[in-house]
């Protein structure tokens, strides 16, 4: 019996940046994180639950004539740490990176003390230092555990 | 914020050598070194969003006896916060008022959240269960006068779950040689586990107790804290624990000659007013001591 031949699920794209090897169901979790949601304009493509070259299941995120900078998809390693970063140009790979949780993550998590000053209408974005044990909450000295699915605070 | 600003709002950011230069310089002002114009033509906004009545008279008092002025907020009814500005919006406002801010606040993070919009310094006066500065330092100070901030066991009793005080001062202590906290709480009313982590991380020496007989003769220090009816699950449970932390002069007599009651106030029944006369009690030099450590913290933010 001959192999089956391979097709691509997804189709390439000329220009722009593809997030490849998030944690299966949170490739939609990735878009959130990075703010690239209804009314901006990007072009992205999400594929979910895809065969992974590493074994298992993988998402994928293609956004199209953008190229990410390495603060902007550090966030998503909050939820995604195995995530690599391409950077496509011409169709052809001209930079791929790892991700890594930043000292301190901004704008992302939402703090789950509902008595936190960031959880009124005050305009100021939450701020979490990553330490040791989890994530804690700049204003209020909340921790988030790391044995909590910190995707559920996103 | 501008640069070099100094605010004073959590004793997390604070290391051993600021804490104790302010508490030698509280010893200062209530050993009555000061000049009482060291703030001279100073204003300070204090701006309570919740009551109050030590921490707001105190600080008052304070400014007052270093020379300043206070601008108070009045009624929050009264304001623009009632018609739905937002506090970094009063915060910048008032930055043009005064020399310094104090802040209390029913949020947590609200005094971190005001001093980076704040062109002027900013104390915390204390923000929803969060941090409570100057109540930290005045129990430090209330220590230091009666045994020097090293080799001492502590109790901390009554609530310990939502009593921001303790949480404070077990923190603060933390910063200092040889400390042994001894907890004596209520099933459920305990440290929280993330705070628990943090004192052992530390190094902190942590040792539960369910009742205060268990500890007391070792202790040098006897913190107490008001249990809230409200934190019971029936009014049964909180009577039965009411009467079983209740300090009595009776109770006492197991406890060391030189062990001191501190409670940050009001009580209500967790220590019976029979102790007061006794020398342990030193609840009311506590609250006192409020005078010249907030004069200490008020010269350290504003002095040129």
């Amino acid at each position: 019996m001959t192999k089956p031949e391979k097709t691509l699920v997804i189709s390439p794209i000329q220009r722009g940046t593809v997030i490849d090897h998030i944690t299966p169901g949170e490739g939609l979790t990735v878009i959130n994180i990075l703010g690239i949601t209804r009314g901006t304009g990007v072009t992205v493509t999400v594929a979910c639950n895809v065969e992974s070259s590493r074994g298992g299941r993988k998402d994928l995120v293609k956004i199209a004539d953008r190229e990410l900078l390495k603060e902007e998809v550090d966030k998503i390693a909050l939820v995604a740490p195995d995530a690599t970063i391409s950077i496509i140009r011409d169709y052809r790979v001209v930079d791929k990176k790892t991700v890594s949780v930043p000292q301190e993550i901004v704008g992302v998590i939402t703090c789950p003390n509902p008595n936190c000053i960031t959880n009124t209408k005050e305009p100021v974005p939450t701020r979490f230092a990553a330490q040791t044990r989890g994530f804690r909450c700049r204003y209020c000295d909340t921790v988030i555990s790391l044995d909590k699915d910190i995707g559920n605070y996103i | 914020m501008t640069v070099n600003q100094r605010n004073i709002l959590s004793v997390r950011d604070m290391d051993r050598e600021e804490i104790d230069r302010l508490l030698s310089a509280a010893a200062e002002f209530d050993h009555g070194k000061g000049t009482g114009h060291e703030l001279d033509g100073k204003i300070l906004a204090v701006l309570f969003f919740e009551p109050s009545t030590r921490t707001r008279m105190s600080f008052s008092s304070a400014m007052m006896r270093l020379g300043g002025k206070i601008l108070n907020l009045g009624s929050v009814e009264a304001t623009s916060i009632a018609k739905g500005e937002t506090l970094s919006d009063t915060i910048r406002v008032v930055s043009g008022y005064a020399d310094a801010i104090v802040l209390r606040h029913p949020k947590e993070g609200a005094a971190r959240l005001a001093s980076e919009v704040a062109s002027v310094p900013v104390i915390n006066g204390g923000d929803g269960a969060g941090q409570h500065p100057s109540q930290t330092l005045l129990d430090l100070y209330t220590i230091r006068e009666s045994m020097p901030l090293r080799n001492i066991d502590i109790g901390l009793q009554g609530d310990l779950r939502y009593g921001r005080t303790v949480h404070s001062l077990a923190f603060a202590l933390s910063k200092y040689d040889n400390i042994r906290i001894h907890s004596i709480a209520p099933e459920g009313l305990d440290f929280p586990s993330s705070l628990k982590a943090d004192l052992s991380e530390l190094g902190v020496e942590l040792i539960c107790h369910d009742t205060i007989e268990e500890c007391l003769p070792e202790l040098d220090v006897l913190y107490v804290t008001r249990l809230q009816r409200e934190r019971f699950p029936d009014p049964v449970a909180f009577d039965n624990y009411a009467s079983t932390y209740r300090i009595t002069p009776e109770l006492l007599e197991a406890a060391k000659p030189n062990m001191i009651v501190l409670h940050p106030l009001p009580r209500v029944d967790e220590i019976d007013p029979r102790v007061d006369t006794l020398p342990c009690a030193k609840y009311f030099d506590q609250a006192h001591n409020g005078v010249p450590v907030r004069m200490a913290m008020l010269n350290e933010v504003m002095k040129q």
